[in-house]
Order: C-alpha cells, then sequence, then structure tokens
C-alpha cells in the first residue's frame, strides 16, 4: 500500500550538509498497522513527512496505492494527498472553526457541494464519537477529543492510508489508549493501512502489526512485529524488554506465547544443568504474550541444554 | 469664542478627519493586507518563496515606513495631483494617507500572519489544499483577530497622521487646533478639539479590542 525506496533527505544548512533519511526503504503492506519506531532525531518524521511529499525527498521514490507520488505534478499531487489522511501530535486544528467547520474543511477542499458536506461531517463526527461537539470550538475541547476531531477531519476523503505523526505524544496515557484504541477500530472496521511514527514503545506493543526500528536516517530493522522479536540480535526486543547488559556467557531465552511450557525444569532434569534467573520480563504483544529470560547456565550438558532449548523453538542467544 | 461660534467649526473639522480616515482606511486596507499576505507568502518556507520578490516588497515597506509623514505628504504631491488631480484640500489628503498607512499596516498584517502555526499551514497542505485555500481559508481566517488588532492600531496611527493634513489644505481636527487653537489664541477650542480626538480614538481601540477579543477563539 505504501513503497518507499531509497528514500534520502539532506538538508543544506548555511553550507553543512545534514542527512535527515540515509536511504530508507519501506513496505506497508495494506489493511496494516505500521510502526515506525525511534528517538527524536532518528529521521521518522522526516520519513513521515516525504511520504505525503510534505518534504520533497532529495532522491528515492514513494508510492502509495500504486500511485508513484514523487512523479507527480504539482495539481495530481495535491488530489493524491486529499485520498491520504494525516493526523498531528499537537492537532493542528483551525482555532477559528467549530468542529464541523473543521471537519468540513477538507471536503471543501475537495469540492464537496454544502448538502454533502453536512452529510459527511455528521457521519464522521458520529463515526469518532463527537456528534454532540459539532458547535464547539477547537479552544473549547480536551486533548483527546482534538485528536478525535483531527482523526475526523482525516478520514473525510475516505482516504485508503492514515499517516500518525506522533498522534498521541501530546496526550495523557487514558487518552492515548483511547485514540489507540480507535485507530484500531478504523483499521479492521473500514480495513485502514495506518503509517503511524513514535518513539513510545508502548504505542507499538499497543497496536502495530509491523515495525520498523529507526536510527540515525536509517532503519535498523523491520518486519512484522512478532517475527522481529523472536530474530537474535534485535533492538526492538532490547527495548521492549530492557534487560541490564549480559555478562559474558548469560543465556537470554525469548519465547512467544508458549509461556506454560516447563521449558526450564525440563532442562534442569534432562542435561543436569544449574540455572539462575537474572532477570526477565512478559510483555503483551501484538495480541500475542512475549517473554524474554535472562539466566546463567552452569554445569552438567550445558551445550547440549542450549541446543534442547533452541529445538524447542525458542530464541537462545548467549552473550560472547 | 463662544459655543455657537465653535460648534459648527468644531463639526465641520470633525466631518472632515472622519472623510479623511474612513477613506484612507479602506484603500490601506485594499493595499496593505495584500502587500502584507505577500510578505510572508513569498518568505523563505513560505507558500510561493521567492528571495527576490521578498526583498523588493520589503525595501518598499521599509522605504514607507522611513519617511517622516509630514515629509511624506509634502514629497508625493505631484503623485496626489496625478491621482486625485488636485493637490489641496480633503481628498488630497487621502493619497498621503494611504501612503503612510499601507506600510505599517502590511508589517502588523505580517506579523500577525505569522502567528499562524506551521503545523497548521502544513496539515492544509497534506489535505491536498492549494496555495490560495490556504490563504483565503486559513491564514487570514486564523489570524484574523491579530488582523483586527493591527488595523486598529492602524486607524489611530491614521487619526494622528490626518493631524498633518492642514499642512495641504485638508483641514480636519488637528488643523483646527493649529489654526484657531495656537497661532489664535482659542484656548478654549484648542481644549476641546483636544477632547474630541481623545474621545475618538478611545472609541475607535475600545471597538477594535471588543472585536478582536470576540474573535479570539482560544
Amino acid at each position: 500500500m505504501i513503497d518507499v525506496s531509497d528514500l534520502r533527505k539532506v538538508y543544506r544548512d548555511r553550507g553543512r550538509e545534514v542527512v535527515a533519511l540515509g536511504g530508507v526503504d519501506l513496505r506497508v503492506r495494506q489493511g496494516e498497522i505500521f510502526g515506525v519506531l525511534g528517538q527524536s532525531g532518528a529521521g521518522k518524521s522526516t520519513l513521515l513527512r516525504c511520504v505525503n511529499l510534505l518534504e520533497r525527498p532529495t532522491a528515492g521514490t514513494v508510492s502509495v496505492a500504486g500511485q508513484e507520488l514523487t512523479a507527480l505534478g504539482e495539481a495530481e499531487l495535491r488530489r493524491a494527498r486529499q485520498r491520504i489522511g494525516m493526523i498531528h501530535q499537537h492537532f493542528a486544528l483551525l482555532s477559528s472553526r467549530t468542529v464541523a467547520g473543521n471537519v468540513a474543511f477538507p471536503l471543501e477542499v475537495m469540492g464537496a457541494g454544502r448538502a454533502e458536506r453536512g452529510r459527511r461531517v455528521a457521519e464522521l463526527l458520529e463515526l469518532v464519537g463527537l456528534a454532540d461537539k459539532a458547535g464547539a470550538y477547537p479552544g473549547q475541547l480536551s486533548g483527546g477529543q482534538k485528536q478525535r476531531v483531527g482523526i475526523a477531519r482525516a478520514l473525510a476523503g475516505n482516504p485508503s492510508v492514515l499517516l500518525s505523526d506522533e498522534a498521541t505524544s501530546a496526550l495523557d496515557p487514558g487518552t492515548t489508549q483511547s485514540i489507540l484504541a480507535l485507530l484500531k477500530t478504523l483499521n479492521r472496521e473500514l480495513g485502514l493501512t495506518v503509517l503511524l511514527i513514535t518513539h513510545e514503545m508502548h504505542v507499538v506493543k499497543g497496536v502495530c502489526d509491523s515495525v520498523a526500528v529507526m536510527r540515525d536516517g536509517l532503519v535498523e530493522e523491520s518486519g512484522g512485529i512478532t517475527e522481529l522479536i523472536a530474530r537474535p540480535g534485535s533492538r526492538l526486543a532490547a527495548e521492549l524488554f530492557p534487560l541490564p547488559e549480559p555478562e559474558p556467557g548469560n543465556v537470554t531465552i525469548t519465547f512467544t506465547g508458549r509461556a506454560d511450557e516447563p521449558v526450564v525444569s525440563e532442562v534442569v532434569r534432562k542435561f543436569d544443568v544449574d540455572v539462575s534467573i537474572l532477570g526477565g520480563a512478559l510483555e503483551e504483544v501484538a495480541g500475542v504474550s512475549v517473554g524474554r529470560l535472562r539466566v546463567r547456565l552452569d554445569g552438567g550438558e550445558r551445550a547440549a541444554a542450549l541446543g534442547y532449548l533452541a529445538e524447542r523453538g525458542l530464541l537462545v542467544e548467549v552473550a560472547a | 469664542m463662544t459655543w455657537e461660534e465653535m460648534s459648527p467649526l468644531l463639526w465641520e473639522a470633525t466631518g472632515q478627519t472622519a472623510q479623511m480616515v474612513v477613506w484612507s482606511t479602506l484603500f490601506t486596507v485594499l493595499s496593505g493586507l495584500p502587500l502584507g499576505v505577500a510578505l510572508v507568502v513569498t518568505d523563505r518556507g513560505g507558500l510561493l518563496p521567492s528571495r527576490p520578490l521578498n526583498a523588493v516588497l520589503g525595501m518598499i515597506v521599509n522605504v514607507g515606513r522611513s519617511l517622516p509623514f509630514i515629509v511624506l505628504m509634502i514629497a508625493v504631491i505631484p503623485l496626489t495631483r496625478l491621482i486625485v488631480g488636485t493637490t489641496i484640500g480633503t481628498f488630497a489628503a487621502v493619497v498621503p494617507l494611504t501612503l503612510g498607512a499601507a506600510p505599517f499596516f502590511a508589517r502588523l498584517v505580517e506579523t500577525a500572519l505569522r502567528e499562524v502555526g506551521r503545523d497548521t499551514v502544513q496539515a492544509a497542505q497534506a489535505m491536498g489544499a492549494g496555495r490560495w485555500t490556504i490563504v483565503g481559508k486559513v491564514l487570514l481566517p486564523e489570524a484574523r483577530s491579530g488582523l483586527v488588532a493591527g488595523l486598529t492600531v492602524t486607524v489611530v496611527a491614521l487619526i494622528s497622521y490626518s493631524a498633518m493634513a492642514g499642512v495641504i489644505g485638508g483641514g480636519g481636527l488637528g488643523d483646527l487646533a493649529i489654526r484657531y487653537g495656537y497661532q489664535r489664541f482659542e484656548t478654549t477650542l484648542m481644549v476641546v478639539t483636544v477632547i474630541v480626538l481623545i474621545v475618538l480614538v478611545q472609541l475607535v481601540q475600545t471597538l477594535g479590542d471588543a472585536v478582536a477579543r470576540r474573535l479570539a477563539r482560544r
């Protein structure tokens, strides 16, 4: 649905070059929620703004819904943008317009008639649960309500894709959850493809099907979220389970969805090893429970024990 | 001077001042508003960036702002003749008044438009809005409270400028104060004229503040 290929963005600032994106590839499949995770300055915001060409990339191509945006002229690009919704960290609502007026704005841009606008606005406000706030001004709303207006506005053009620029970062935890739940519902019920950027792990954990981890303008790893966590040396897993640095010889075991199997006691019995637990955590990710255990394994048939764990489908990493 | 003697003089002068201010306000808005919009739009990172155009517009505005009004009024006499056909009288004063106030108002428009958040403008771009839609439906409506505040300051400045219009026979309250109050030692008339001017400015400012406050929806 969204295809980004070898995207580069270089800013020139008083003769100095700053590389914001150093060649990024991204594939977002139809109907999934794709999260881009990274610290501020990692380039994720630039990446998102390159997807609807709010920023012109220095090189590379962007395609949305089969249309190569980077090849379009200005008028065509404006039309294409009407089919790409976007929500913003600070909502970016028009303070001089009512809630209904804000949602009507993109419809005016598209040239919809007055009657159609009225009908669509009512529908959209119903969808985000703000039907009773149509006549209110943004200044009278809470943060969560403002973001709901933002979402209604973004959906006005029946977009196939929704871009979310840190949409929950300015919200408190409870409101964040309700906005994420709304995004999930829209994703499921409207088949909306969502590309969101965030610096918050719990956003990725809560709603994303796939994720890309960004650092210094590059994608470090990307893929399905559970698959990614089960990959050796995964940065995502390291961020998800903030265990202390392992000492040489420490074993890290990652398991998905099989927390109830008594593998550790089996290993102890079968291979006569001593297991000391150094740390561990269990997380619910994309509806699956994922755990990570840091242990020290001594004595007995250590190598065979590690082999057995790997055979059981667990990710076993031994610190060098 | 008795009240009966002062009254017609005051009425006439107030009428002339009102005439000069109303007309020049109209022309100031008509020229200053587009100029202010152009300053913002052509600026770096604006909707239609153009360095040379921005530099030229900026210079025009600065030249207009750096001339003392009394000098400007004399300096543009040839232009006034060209436009109005005469160089004396109330209407002749409208030309220099507009030329003096438009650059001033343009800067205030520029400041007000810059107050509109960058992310608001980008949100509109992300929705596929074109430049002129953004100017007309985002920048100007979002800045309307600041624009009204700027207009209020400009009208007050015009009232003050118009007091100098006597120099080119424009009449008005300032002219009355100088001719009778100062040159003929009519202290009472001078005091009354000053009071009328104060009341006028107060009215404009209070009205402008009220409208600006009503329009600010934050």
